[in-house]
C-alpha cells in the first residue's frame, strides 16, 4: 500500500494504481473522454490532466501511477485551464447540432462542455465536412464530424473484441477514424459487434436501426438477459411507447460487463415482428375437429393463417395475391383462404394455449414410449437455452423419455 | 559468417591506413557531393591516374562529407590537405597531370572565399573550418566509411576492448556520467545517468535504440556521421549496451536516408564479420547484435516514444511517459534510447577519459555541438564547434556573415520547435542552459540564419506550419490548437489581422505548452513565441499598418514603376504573365495592381532598377 495526497486529503491505495483509479476509490472525480476502464490507458485527450507537485508540467492522471508521497491537485488553475482549452479545441471542429443528435443527454463531451462552462467558439477557420453515414454496415452509422479522435472504438475492437477493425489514418488535423485500409466496416473484417457504438463517447458512432426512434431521456431502459444463447449476457432493451428502441451495453452486466454480439445488440426486431408467433400452434388433426370448433367459437382457439400471413407479410403488396411458390415440400397444399370456413384440412395449424398444446405433446411422448419404448425418442436441444434448461432437458431426455439420443444443435 | 571470438584490432596494412603518408586523393561521396556527380568524379580520377600509372601509388579514397556540401563536389588531396571545390569529373585530369603528377594545386578549383582574395589552399585554413572542433566529424572527409580497417585505424574499437575486458559496466556508466555528456538529440538529458537508469531496471531483455531519424528540415548532422563514420555510432552503441545491460539493438533510420542506410548495413556487416557484433564478444562472454529499422520519414516518431511505436509496427504516435522507456519501453521492456551523437561520443570519451571530454566546451554543457548552418549566411554548411561559443563566432567567422552586405535580422535554433534571437543575443555562449535561458533552445542542430529581407511574421507561420502539419493528431491541444494558430498567422500575413490576435495567439500557445502530450506539441509555439518577444512591431506593422516591413508579404506589397528610372524598355511587360504592365516604347510604365500577381518577375528583369516594392510605411 502507498500514501498520497490528492487534493489535501490523505489516501492510503494499492501499489500499481493510477491516479486516477485512486482518485476514483477516494470519490474524487477527474473528467476523462479517452479513458474507460475496460480499456487500456492511452492518454490521448488531455482532460485528465492534474498538478503533481514537482512534475515538471501537468500529468495525466488516467496514465500516471500513483507513488508514495504523491501531492496531487485535480483542480489546480493550470489543470481546469487546459481541460477548458482542450473542450474548446475539441469544439471548434465539432458541430453545433446537440438539438438534433441522437446522443444528446448521453454525451460526456457535452457533460464535460456543460459542467466546465465553456462556450461554443465562434470561427471561420477549417471544420471538419466528413460525409455523414457513408458506411453500408447495416447496423453501425458513422458521424465522423462528431469524432474527437478518442481511440475507444479503436481499442474496443482491438481490445474486448480482437477484430481489429478500426485504427487511424493521416495526421495532424487530418487525423481521421477508419476501417481496415479506410475501407467499408465490413470489408475489414467487421462482424457488426456493435463494441464500438458501446464505447464512444459522443455521437460519432450510432446504432443505425434506432435513428430517430428515442433519446436517453425518452426511454425506459429495462434489464433483460439475452435469449439467444446460454452464456446469459445482460443488457438494456431501450423501451419507448412499449416498443424496444435499441439495445444497450450495461455496464454492470455480470457475466459480459459491456460487450454483446451481434445478435444480442442488433437481433431484437423478432420482438414487435409481424411475423413472429405469440401462441403454441397445433395441427387440427391432434386436437379433434369438435374441440377445434367448439373453442373457435368461444373465440378462445383461431386458425392460424399461415398462407394468408405469408402473403401478407412476406410479398410486397402489389403481390399480394400471388401464391408462394413452394419448392421444398412441393406436395404441400396452403389451404384455400375461402374456404376455411366450410372445410378443416387435418393439418391446418389452430393457434391454441400452452395448457393444450403441452397436453397434446405429453400424452404423445407417453403413447410413443409406451409403444415403441424409449429408443424411439432422439432430442435437439436448443442453443438459446440456458443452462439450467438444458440441464433439465438432459434429465428429461435420459430418466423420463429413456433415450440416450440427444444432441444439441450447435454441434450440426 | 563465422563469429570471432577475439577480433583483431590490429589494422591489417598500415601503408594504405588514412594516416599513411601515401599520396592520397579522398572525395566526397555524402549524400550532397554524391547528388552533383562526385561518383563519376572519382571514376575519373582513377582513370587518370591509371593512364599516368600512378594508380598503385595514388589511393583515391571515398569519403564521408566534409560539410562544406554548398562547394561540392569535394576532393581533397593528402597529404597535404589541398581542399578543391566543385570539381567535375572533367577536372579530374588536371588534378592528377598538374597536382599529383606536376606538384602544382589547381588554381582554378580551390576555395574562392567572396571574403578573402586570395583563393585558400589547405582544408583548415579557411575560414569554414577555423573555429571548428571535430570531435565527431573528425573521422568524416578522412576515413573510407566502408571500410573497418580505416576505422580501426583511427583507434575504433578499443574503446569497446577496453570496456569488455577492463570495466565493469557500472564503471563505464560512471565515465560516462563524469564526462558530463548531454543527450544531443534535443532534450541535453545526461546520458550517463540515462543509461544508469535503464540499467537499474530489473527486467530482461532490454534494448538499445539509436534515434536517427533526424527529422528537422534541412538538418543534416545524423545523416552525414551515418554516412561518414557509421562505426562509431555502433561502437557507442554496443558500448551502451555493455553498460545497460542490453543484448539487442535498433537504428530507427528515415528511409530517406538510403545512403546512411546502405553505409550502416555495410558497417553492421563488417562488424560482425569481425566478431564487434554477435556472441561472446572479445571473449567477455557479452553478446549483442542490432537491426536497421527504417523510418517512413515523420517528424513526431523522431519522438523517442512515437519511435517505439513505429518500431513495434504501431501508429508513430507518443505515449505519455511516465513510463519512461528506461523503465518500459520498446514491448514493454526496459529501453534506452540516445540520439546518433550521443552514441558516437561514447567510444571517444571511454579512449580519452571523462576529463579530456569536460576540458571541451563549458562546464555544464561540456564537448562539441554540431549544426547544419543555413539560410541567408555566406557559407553554409555542416559544422562542428566547441560547446560554449557564441551566436557571432558562427554566424560571422564561421558562416562568414550575411551575403550582399544585408543586415542581420536573426537566428533561429532548435528547428521548428525551437526559437529565433534577434542581434543582441549574438554573443551568447552556445550551450544548452544559456540558449534555453535567452528564449531558444539548443535542439538537435538547425541553424537558420535571416537577415533584413526576412519577414518575421512569415517566418513563425513557416514554423508552425511545418509543426501543424507534422502533428500525430493524438492530442486535440496539437491536432487543432495548432491550426487555429496557424489561421491566425496566415490571416495577419494576408493583411487580415486584428490586434487582439496577439493575445489569442498567445493565448493557444498556452494551451498547447500545457495541454500538448509531446514536445511537438509543447514546443509548436515556440517559434511564434519567440518572434512575438522579440519582433512584435513586425506584427503590429502587418495588423495595423497593413504593411509587411520586409516586403515580403504579397497581400502587403505593391510592385511600383519609378518613372524617372523607367527607360521604357519594355522588358518588364514582356515577361509579365498577368498582363499587368502597359506603357509605350521609351516611355515610363505603369503596373496595375489590381492585375499584378505579386510574382516579382518585373522586379527581378528590370535592368534599371526602376520597378520597387512597396508596402505601407
Ligand atoms: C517532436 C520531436 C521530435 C524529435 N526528433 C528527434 C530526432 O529527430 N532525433 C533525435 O535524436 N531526437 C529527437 N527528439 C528527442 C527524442 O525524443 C529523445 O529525447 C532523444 O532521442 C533522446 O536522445 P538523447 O538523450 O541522446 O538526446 C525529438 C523529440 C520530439 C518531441
Ligand atoms: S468514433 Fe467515437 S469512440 Fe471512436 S474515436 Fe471517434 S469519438 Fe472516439
Ligand atoms: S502533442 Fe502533437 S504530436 Fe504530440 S502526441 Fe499530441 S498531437 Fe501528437
Ligand atoms: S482520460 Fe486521461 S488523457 Fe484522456
Amino acid at each position: 500500500m502507498i500514501n498520497l495526497t490528492i487534493n489535501g486529503e490523505s489516501i492510503t491505495a494499492p501499489e500499481g494504481a493510477t491516479i486516477l483509479e485512486v482518485a476514483r476509490m477516494a470519490g474524487i472525480e477527474i473528467p476523462t473522454l479517452c479513458h474507460h476502464p475496460d480499456l487500456s490507458n492511452v492518454g490521448a485527450c488531455r482532460m485528465c490532466v492534474v498538478s503533481v507537485q514537482g512534475a515538471r508540467a501537468l500529468q495525466t492522471a488516467c496514465t500516471t501511477p500513483a507513488a508514495d508521497g504523491m501531492v496531487v491537485d485535480t483542480m489546480s488553475e493550470d489543470a481546469v485551464e487546459t481541460r477548458k482549452f482542450v473542450l474548446e479545441m475539441l469544439l471548434t471542429d465539432h458541430p453545433n447540432e446537440c438539438m438534433t443528435c441522437e446522443v444528446n443527454g448521453d454525451c460526456e463531451l457535452q457533460d464535460l462542455v456543460y459542467d466546465y462552462g465553456v462556450k461554443w467558439p465562434e470561427h471561420n477557420g477549417q471544420r471538419h465536412q466528413w460525409e455523414i453515414n457513408p458506411d453500408p454496415n447495416p447496423f453501425i452509422f458513422i458521424d465522423r464530424n462528431k469524432c474527437i479522435l478518442c481511440s475507444r472504438c479503436i481499442r474496443a475492437c482491438n481490445e474486448i473484441q480482437n477484430r481489429d477493425v478500426w485504427n487511424f489514418a493521416y495526421r495532424g488535423f487530418q487525423t481521421k477514424l477508419v476501417a481496415g485500409a479506410d475501407q467499408f466496416m465490413l470489408d475489414a473484417g467487421c462482424e457488426s459487434c456493435g463494441q464500438c457504438v458501446a464505447y464512444c463517447p459522443v455521437g460519432a458512432l450510432y446504432d443505425k436501426m434506432s435513428i430517430g426512434l428515442g433519446r436517453v431521456n425518452q426511454i425506459t431502459k429495462v434489464r433483460t438477459t439475452c435469449s439467444y444463447c446460454g452464456v446469459g449476457c445482460n443488457f438494456d432493451l431501450n423501451v419507448r411507447d412499449g416498443r424496444i428502441i435499441r439495445v444497450t451495453s450495461a455496464a454492470d452486466a455480470p457475466v459480459n460487463g459491456m460487450a454483446l454480439c451481434v445478435k444480442g445488440r442488433y437481433g431484437y426486431d423478432y420482438v414487435h415482428h409481424p411475423d413472429r408467433l405469440t401462441r403454441p400452434l397445433v395441427r387440427a388433426k391432434w386436437l379433434g375437429r369438435e374441440a377445434v370448433e367448439e373453442r373457435i367459437a368461444a373465440g378462445e382457439w383461431a386458425i392460424f393463417d399461415e398462407a394468408k400471413q405469408r402473403l401478407t407479410h412476406r410479398r410486397p403488396p402489389n403481390d399480394a395475391q400471388t401464391p408462394i411458390p413452394n419448392t421444398q415440400y412441393p406436395n404441400t397444399q396452403y389451404p384455400n383462404t375461402q374456404d376455411l370456413n366450410t372445410q378443416l384440412p387435418p393439418d391446418t395449424f389452430i393457434a391454441t394455449d400452452w395448457d393444450t398444446a403441452l397436453d397434446v405433446v405429453a400424452n404423445k411422448f407417453a403413447e410413443t414410449k409406451k409403444k415403441f419404448g424409449g429408443d424411439a425418442f432422439a432430442l435437439l436441444a436448443s442453443a438459446k437455452c440456458t443452462n439450467e434448461e438444458n440441464f433439465i432437458f438432459n434429465k428429461f431426455t435420459r430418466q423420463m423419455l429413456a433415450t440416450h439420443s440427444i444432441d444439441h444443435c450447435a454441434r450440426l | 559468417m563465422s563469429v570471432h571470438a577475439s577480433p583483431s584490432l590490429t589494422f591489417e596494412s598500415p601503408e594504405q591506413g588514412p594516416d599513411s603518408q601515401r599520396r592520397c586523393v579522398a572525395v566526397c561521396m555524402g549524400t550532397g557531393c554524391s547528388s552533383s556527380e562526385s561518383a563519376l568524379v572519382r571514376e575519373r580520377l582513377r582513370e587518370a591516374l591509371v593512364e599516368q600509372g600512378l594508380d598503385a601509388e595514388v589511393e583515391v579514397r571515398r569519403t564521408g562529407c566534409f560539410g562544406f556540401c554548398e562547394q561540392g563536389p569535394i576532393t581533397v588531396v593528402y597529404p597535404e590537405e589541398v581542399f578543391y571545390t566543385r570539381v567535375k569529373p572533367r577536372d579530374a585530369q588536371k588534378i592528377v597531370e598538374e597536382h599529383i603528377v606536376g606538384g602544382r594545386p589547381v588554381e582554378k578549383l580551390l576555395y574562392k572565399d567572396p571574403l578573402r582574395e586570395q583563393p585558400v589552399q589547405k582544408w583548415h585554413e579557411i575560414g569554414f573550418y577555423g573555429k571548428q572542433k571535430r570531435i565527431l566529424l573528425g573521422n568524416c572527409g578522412v576515413i573510407d566509411p566502408e571500410n573497418i580497417d580505416h576505422y580501426i585505424a583511427k583507434a575504433g574499437y578499443q574503446a569497446l576492448e577496453k570496456c569488455l575486458t577492463q570495466l565493469e559496466p557500472t564503471d563505464v556508466i560512471e565515465e560516462v556520467t563524469k564526462s558530463g555528456l548531454r543527450g544531443r538529440g534535443g532534450g541535453g538529458f545526461p546520458t550517463g545517468v540515462k543509461w544508469g537508469l535503464a540499467r537499474k531496471t530489473p527486467r530482461w531483455p532490454k534494448y538499445v535504440i539509436c534515434n536517427a531519424d533526424e527529422g528537422d528540415p534541412g538538418a543534416f548532422m545524423d545523416r552525414s556521421l551515418l554516412e561518414g563514420d557509421p562505426h562509431s555510432v555502433i561502437e557507442g552503441m554496443i558500448i551502451a549496451a555493455y553498460a545497460i545491460g542490453a543484448e539487442y539493438g535498433y537504428i530507427y533510420v528515415r528511409a530517406e536516408y538510403p545512403l546512411a542506410v546502405r553505409r550502416l548495413r555495410i558497417a553492421l556487416e563488417q562488424a560482425r564479420e569481425r566478431g564487434f557484433l554477435g556472441e561472446n564478444i572479445f571473449n567477455s562472454g557479452f553478446s549483442f547484435d542490432l537491426q536497421i529499422k527504417e523510418g517512413a520519414g515523420a517528424f513526431v516518431c523522431g519522438e523517442e516514444t512515437a519511435l517505439m511505436n513505429s518500431i513495434m509496427g504501431e501508429r508513430g504516435q507518443p505515449w505519455p511517459r511516465p513510463p519512461y522507456p528506461a523503465v518500459s519501453g520498446l514491448w514493454d521492456q526496459p529501453s534506452n534510447v540516445n540520439n546518433v551523437k550521443s552514441y558516437a561520443y561514447a567510444p571517444a570519451i571511454i579512449r580519452n577519459g571523462a576529463d579530456w571530454f569536460k576540458q571541451i566546451g563549458t562546464p555544464k554543457s561540456p564537448g562539441t555541438a554540431v549544426f547544419a548552418l543555413t539560410g541567408m549566411v555566406n557559407r553554409t554548411g555542416l559544422i562542428e564547434v566547441p560547446m560554449g561559443i557564441t551566436l557571432r563566432e558562427i554566424i560571422f567567422d564561421i558562416g562568414g556573415g550575411i551575403p550582399h552586405g544585408k543586415q542581420f535580422k536573426a537566428v533561429q535554433t532548435g528547428g521548428p520547435l525551437g526559437g529565433c534571437l534577434p542581434e543582441e543575443y549574438l554573443d551568447v555562449p552556445i550551450d544548452f542552459d544559456s540558449l534555453q535561458a535567452a528564449g531558444s533552445v539548443m535542439g538537435s542542430g538547425g541553424m537558420v540564419i535571416a537577415d533584413e529581407s526576412t519577414c518575421m511574421v512569415e517566418f513563425a507561420r513557416f514554423f508552425l506550419k511545418f509543426a501543424c502539419e507534422e502533428s500525430c493528431g493524438k492530442c486535440p491541444p496539437c491536432r487543432i490548437g495548432s491550426l487555429r494558430m496557424l489561421e491566425i498567422l496566415t490571416r495577419i500575413t494576408e493583411g487580415e489581422g486584428r490586434l487582439e490576435d496577439l493575445d489569442e495567439l498567445k493565448r493557444l500557445s498556452k494551451g498547447l505548452q500545457r495541454g500538448s502530450l509531446c514536445g511537438l506539441g509543447q514546443l509548436a509555439p515556440s517559434p511564434v513565441l519567440s518572434v512575438l518577444r522579440h519582433f512584435e512591431d513586425e506584427f503590429r506593422a502587418h495588423i495595423v499598418d497593413k504593411a509587411c516591413p520586409a516586403r515580403k508579404c504579397k497581400a502587403l506589397i505593391t510592385y511600383e514603376v519609378v518613372a524617372e528610372l523607367c527607360t521604357g524598355c519594355m522588358v518588364c511587360g514582356r515577361n509579365c504573365a498577368a498582363n499587368a504592365i502597359t506603357g509605350e516604347k521609351l516611355q515610363p510604365h505603369v503596373i496595375d495592381p489590381e492585375l499584378c500577381e505579386r510574382c516579382g518577375l518585373c522586379y527581378e528583369v528590370c535592368n534599371f532598377d526602376a520597378i520597387v516594392i512597396k508596402s505601407p510605411r
